[in-house]
């Protein structure tokens, strides 16, 4: 499974890049692996208010529906819009074309409730029998 | 509890399939990706491991046949080397699976079930059977491989030759295949041209393997076969066709043959006189979320109905699903809401098919 440097992780396995106070969100290699073609990805409205770890937005795949949950604290400033026609880019790029929104944080210090790469696939390791 | 492997067990690790149970087998979901799967059966041909199914031969004199008055299909007026779908059915009408029959000989027939039913099927088909009727259960040491696809009758004609040209959609024929003589059906679950073969399990991971070899073939799993059998409009037992419904109320009035006697009969004649409560329909949604098994359904804010099954469909590019709605508001065109586990979708009831214009009629001089 691929993980990216340079990327923050939750147990949830989604990802998030950060720069600045901006934030792009998304989820991992492992969780597209896992969740099988990605049919649907739910946009949230830019705007919308979500903290750390709370449901930011649901996604559907060939297998079930599944919640998204928020990476980080903040507001949703942009979202991809490709993925209304081509939610498939989630598992053909998971950390680049399928990004799924981009927040403007508002606490950094945040990551240290997130996993970083290394910590991450530790993280995968252990949950591979 | 254990699940069983069929013989292409193997085959299907060295293909990296996801695995995953399936009627009490561990079966091929996928070998990568399910929507792939999909669109490359419409397109080329897809090979399929259905040796999960069940397989009984029946050997009676057809002047006084009792398999004819155990289930729906018009097993003595079925020409040989015919197939007719039909069901096995509860007195009460709801069946107890859905199969195929094979006419071998005037006084021959296989029948085709539901991995899940093997057991019950047989149990029943027997009890109902007179004591001159030969039953045999074959599941066992039968294969079944399916080849579906728009190219599948290039690919046949190179394993069996051009006489593979002849068969029509529902029929069958045995054909020489790897050193013996096999059974080929023209039927299948994907609504596209193709082939259902039936061999001896010593030779089902040489036909894998030979159906593989040809460039035009690739493996599909058991989730692409969901969505085809989905797209064609295809019921599925277990989701549309349970023991709380009837053949009536999901639309298969054309697969009961009421002039002559079969389990079931007087209730469903019963049924056709008082009329049905609720109808199974197709439904597409507006946009790409799918519908799913038990999710209810309302018509202008009343409860109406619920999903028996639901895909994202690859070639509508939207949900699709099957429903059973109140009879008197399953009208095609109808808008309906369908409560999903998060949030809703609206959707219009559709008649399927979902797609149209296949190869499964395709036929050659």
């Amino acid at each position: 499974m691929n993980v990216k440097d340079g990327y923050f992780y939750s147990k949830e396995h989604e990802w998030v890049k950060i720069d600045g106070n901006k934030a792009k969100v998304g989820i991992s290699d492992y969780a597209q692996h896992k969740l099988g073609d990605i049919t649907y990805v739910d946009l949230p409205p830019v705007g919308k208010a979500v903290k750390q770890l709370e449901i930011l937005t649901g996604i559907e795949s060939v297998k079930a529906a599944s919640d998204i949950y928020s990476p980080m604290t903040g507001k949703v400033i942009a979202v991809n819009k490709a993925l209304e026609n081509a939610p498939e880019l989630v598992n053909a790029s998971p950390f680049e074309d399928g990004w799924i929104a981009q927040l403007e944080i508002s606490n950094p210090a945040e990551t240290a409730n997130l996993m970083n790469a290394a910590a991450y696939k530790t993280f995968l390791s252990g949950l591979e029998e | 509890m254990d699940f069983k492997n069929t013989v292409l067990y193997n085959e299907h690790i060295k293909l990296n399939a996801l695995m995953a149970p399936f009627a009490g087998w561990n079966m091929p979901i996928h070998y990568g990706s399910i929507i792939e799967e999909t669109k490359y059966t419409r397109t080329a041909a897809a090979a399929f491991d259905i040796c999960h199914m069940g397989e009984f031969i029946v050997t009676e004199d057809p002047s006084k046949s009792t398999l004819d008055e155990t289930i729906t299909n018009p097993v003595v007026k079925m020409k040989p080397l015919t197939c007719r779908y039909g069901f096995l059915l509860n007195d009460n009408g709801t069946p107890v699976d859905d199969l195929i029959v094979y006419r071998m000989a005037l006084d021959k027939w296989m029948i085709v079930v539901n991995a899940s039913n093997i057991e019950r099927d047989a149990k029943k088909i027997k009890a109902n059977l007179s004591k001159e009727a030969v039953f045999e259960d074959i599941s066992e040491q039968t294969v079944k491989i399916d080849l579906q696809g728009p190219k599948s009758m290039e690919v046949m004609k190179k394993l069996v030759g051009d006489s593979i040209k002849k068969l029509k959609y529902f029929q069958f024929d045995t054909f020489d295949l790897l050193g013996g003589k096999h059974i080929i059906s023209r039927t299948g679950y994907t609504g596209e041209l193709g082939y259902e073969i039936y061999m001896g399990a010593d030779k089902g991971v040489e036909l894998w393997k030979k159906l593989l070899a040809d460039p035009l073939v690739k493996p599909a799993g058991l989730g692409a076969r969901d969505i085809l059998r989905l797209e064609a409009g295809l019921p599925l037992y277990g989701d549309e066709l349970t023991e709380s419904v009837t053949p009536l109320e999901a639309g298969m009035e054309k697969f009961l043959d009421f002039e002559k006697e079969f389990i079931g009969r007087e209730a469903l004649l019963k049924q056709k006189k008082t009329g049905v409560e609720k109808k199974l329909t197709g439904v597409v949604i507006d946009g790409r979320r799918t519908p799913r098994h038990t999710n209810r359904v309302h018509i202008n804010n009343a409860d109406c109905g619920f999903v028996t099954s639901g895909v994202f469909s690859p070639h509508v590019n939207k949900g699709i699903g099957f429903m059973y709605v109140d009879a008197d508001k399953a009208i095609e065109g109808n808008e309906v809401v369908i409560k999903l586990d998060k949030g809703e979708v609206k959707g219009i009831i559709t008649q399927p098919p979902f797609i149209k214009n296949t190869s499964i009629k395709y036929q050659e001089a």
